[in-house]
């Protein structure tokens, strides 16, 4: 019977407190949100960790939220500060925080045609310095330019530059790539 | 890369990504759940101080409210009544969070939030899954929600099928939710000829009706699970014949027509308690057993249950005696027995009373009944009222001795009874089973209002057992009755041989309770019907009687072990009760807010009006408010 509310109605409502309706909420958005921490880090067990930090900070997060936003929005940008924190955190300790380098995904294609094109998608992030990966992230999960902007916290302009650069990266990485 | 590579990467985007792993998905919401929850409580805790400015202010707003969705409606002129829901809401609105200025300050000073900090909060899941599973085995031990956790088929016939009904809700599994409801899907359409004999227990609940009410109140539809039609129908007093002489009850009898579905036809089975006068009631003793832990610390928490005790004692007389023990936080007796005409005494000791502290893991519930078996004396009705948010830490861990305890007790004349207080941890599952084995009534309280009506207007009734263990059975008449489906009573289904069995436990109406049953039967004959006759198997029905149906009723005085029988035939000419639009109104209500299919294109709009033309007196208002209550639903719907 909560299929007529809306996610910003639940959103205020939870905010106000409502733990049924936060339940709802979050078990509606998880799957999207674990997609997007997949995109945003390129690697499952990644994900798993990432969805789990945003699932641990939500309730105190939430209570800022104002409605003046889509939930998704607000959700994503969310989702993006922590993937930031996470990778911050790996830099200080010295681990190598560069995402998408998860050969385990290349693995779990279906088949030969499938890993390669899944090679190609990783090869593809990798190539990308972090603001530009997280960028085509957010745009590859059909965000709209303008949505985008409002996540990452930039104009609309800046999403489009961003996005033809990362185009141009991609482009001269498959180059390089054909020509061995 | 051009823009058809975009495309390409987009989809293989899509292929690559993988679906969450579906434990640790549980795990998360069950954290993020309880993150929630925990930080509810700080910011409670916030709300309480002293010094903060609005928590005046707010109190006083939610008192308005509070009047307004029990008043507004008293007087009520159908314009009236359109004004007040469309006032309600924008105050609603205003209302839910008078703490979120106040909680923004104290949350906002974390510049980047420390993520290993809150995954620290990780290395509590397993501790609460325990406690959950604990829980779950609590509920299985009543047979109304065995059937969801049980495997092995030692509940047979009505409960296999059942069994097939259950669904798990939607959004959590029953393991990890805060909130617990107890429910099952909609009883099925039964064929006479099949299944002719149809037996449940009472059930005199009121605790679903103020969930969906709070749930409306705050702008969102109830959970299919939460709405149990019977408890709704039920919340309402409705003026049916009092029984006569020494008799404990009168059931009353009608058919009528069906609103929703013009070839079938209502059956009702209404059943008034006898309302004893009150210099003939027996001393009472009360304990109350009050929960002070921390999530207790919220204005519709422990201050609302402070007020509804003050309410109550007003209701007492001088010989009657109160104590209070509390738990899960400050703990042990904090009002040793004293008699109600010592007013000042039991107000002190109220006011003393907060929450918080440090959790003391005592035993609660022992102490309760301890004091309460040292307070009875022949004659005398004692019941021990527990009052909690959800916190069953009472001191017995074990389920199992958990409820065998309170069984005991209940058989040797202590009853229990328990009142919810506050959303968002109320574990409804766990109150029914408490109540159900303690022989007494869960009520849920969201407003001084919803607090004056239980402990009130139906105090009598929820303090004074007049009938225990009442079951009803109907048998049908195959020759008149098609098809008949009960309405409600989900969790309340007997098995047949278990109607004659006395060992056999079932719901207790109070003094001046009634209790409303409705099947939903299609004639032979009628277009209704939804099953085909059976080809092969020729119908045997001898019976020549134009009956529809005859009514079993069995009872237990208070205190006996054996019960009595009342019988009497139903009849297709039995008159319409003048209360029967009523409850047929709120039963479409609550089947409109479970999303039955049984409905056809009976709309809101047909709730309302039929509720609207069978108002009658209601003199406190509850009828106008449920009509209010079915608009707001009505609008909440539509989006």
């Amino acid at each position: 019977m909560y299929m007529a509310t809306s996610d910003e109605e639940l959103a205020l409502a939870a905010a106000g407190g409502d733990a049924a309706a936060f339940s709802k909420l979050l078990e509606r958005r998880y799957d999207s949100l674990f997609a997007l921490c997949f995109r945003l880090t390129g690697s499952r067990a990644e994900a798993e960790d990432l969805t789990q930090d945003i699932c641990a900070a939500l309730p105190a997060k939430l209570a800022g939220f104002r409605g003046d936003a889509r939930f998704a929005t607000w959700l994503y940008r969310v989702a993006v500060n922590a993937a930031h924190d996470r990778r911050r955190r790996a830099a200080a300790h010295a681990k190598a925080a560069a995402g998408w380098g998860d050969q385990e995904l290349d693995r779990r294609a279906a088949n030969a045609e499938a890993a390669d094109k899944v090679r190609w998608l990783r090869q593809a992030m990798r190539a990308l310095p972090n603001d530009l990966r997280d960028t085509l992230a957010l745009v590859l999960d059909e965000l709209t330019h303008a949505d985008a902007g409002q996540v990452l916290g930039v104009s609309e302009g800046t999403i489009s530059w961003r996005i033809s650069e990362a185009k141009k990266i991609i482009r001269a990485q498959r180059e390089t790539e054909d020509r061995t | 890369m051009n823009d058809d590579d975009l495309e390409k990467l987009k989809a293989v985007m899509r292929t690559a990504t993988p679906a969450p792993d579906d434990a640790n998905k549980t795990a998360n919401l069950a954290l993020a759940r309880k993150n929630f929850e925990r930080f509810q409580g700080s910011v409670d805790a916030l709300r309480q101080t002293p010094d903060c400015p609005e928590t005046g202010f707010f109190r006083e707003v939610r008192m308005l409210l509070n009047f307004l969705s029990n008043r507004v409606a008293l007087a009520a002129s159908a314009a009236i009544v359109a004004f007040g829901a469309v006032m309600l809401l924008p105050i609603g609105d205003a209302l839910g969070p008078p703490t979120i200025s106040a909680n923004r300050e104290a949350v906002t000073p974390e510049p980047v939030p420390d993520y290993q900090a809150q995954a620290g909060a990780t290395a509590e899941v397993p501790s609460s899954a325990d406690r959950v599973s604990a829980e779950r085995r609590l509920r299985a031990l009543s047979p109304t929600t065995a059937s969801r956790d049980r495997e092995d088929s030692t509940y047979v016939t009505e409960a296999v099928e059942n069994k097939l009904q259950i669904v798990e809700p939607s959004w959590f599994s029953a393991e990890d939710r805060t909130e617990e409801f107890a429910n099952a899907n909609d009883n099925p359409v039964k064929v006479a000829a099949e299944s002719p004999v149809s037996t449940f227990s009472i059930d005199v609940d009121t605790a679903s009706y103020s969930v969906v009410r709070s749930s409306l109140l705050n702008g969102y539809l109830p959970p299919f699970e939460a709405v149990r039609v019977e408890e709704m129908i039920n919340y309402f007093p409705y003026a049916h014949p009092a029984p006569e002489g020494d008799a404990p009850f009168q059931p009353t009898v009608s058919v009528s027509p069906t609103p929703w579905n013009a070839d079938t036809k209502l059956l009702q089975i209404a059943i008034q308690g006898a309302l004893p006068e009150i210099e003939d009631r027996p001393p009472l003793n009360l304990v109350f057993l009050i929960d002070t832990s921390g999530s207790m610390d919220e204005a519709n928490k422990l201050p609302i249950l402070k007020q509804s005790f003050r309410l109550l004692l007003e209701q007492l007389r001088p010989e009657d005696e109160v104590a209070i023990v509390t738990y899960a936080g400050t703990a042990g007796q904090v009002l040793d027995p004293t008699p109600a005409r010592d007013r000042n005494t039991i107000h002190t000791a109220l006011d003393r009373l907060y929450a918080g502290g440090p959790t003391a893991g005592q035993a609660g519930l022992q102490q309760a009944y301890a004091t309460a078996r040292g307070m009875t004396v022949d004659g005398e009705v004692t019941r021990v009222i527990l009052a909690t948010d959800g916190d069953f830490n009472v001191g017995i861990s074990d389920p199992e001795r958990l409820k065998e305890f309170i069984e005991r007790q209940a058989g040797i004349g202590a009853y229990l009874s328990v009142l919810g207080f506050g959303r968002g941890n109320l574990d409804d599952a766990t109150m029914q089973v408490l109540a159900q084995n303690g022989n007494g009534t869960a009520a849920y309280i969201d407003t001084l209002g919803e607090a004056r009506k239980v402990l009130v207007d139906q105090l009598s009734g929820a303090l004074y057992p007049i009938a225990d263990d009442v079951k009803i059975q109907v048998e049908f008449n195959p020759s008149q009755v098609a098809e008949y489906r009960l309405i409600g009573y989900e969790t309340r289904t007997l098995r047949r041989e278990d109607f004659n069995n006395d060992a056999v436990d079932a719901g207790e109406i109070g003094a001046g309770h009634s209790v409303t049953a409705i099947y939903e039967v299609t004639p032979v004959g009628s277009p209704a019907r939804l099953t085909d006759p059976l080809r092969f198997q020729v119908d045997e029905i001898t019976s020549t009687s134009d009956e529809l149906g005859f009514l079993r009723l069995r009872y237990k005085s208070p205190g006996t072990t054996t019960s009595r029988l009342i019988e009497q035939p139903v009849t297709a000419d039995l008159a319409p009760s003048p209360e029967a639009g009523f409850a047929a109104a709120i039963a479409g209500f609550g089947q409109l807010l479970r999303g039955s299919n049984y409905l056809g294109d009976w709309s809101w709009d047909d709730a309302i009006a039929l509720a609207n033309a069978n108002r009658g007196d209601d003199l406190y208002g509850y009828r106008a408010e449920a009509v209010q209550l079915m608009r707001l639903a009505q609008s909440l719907d539509q989006r």
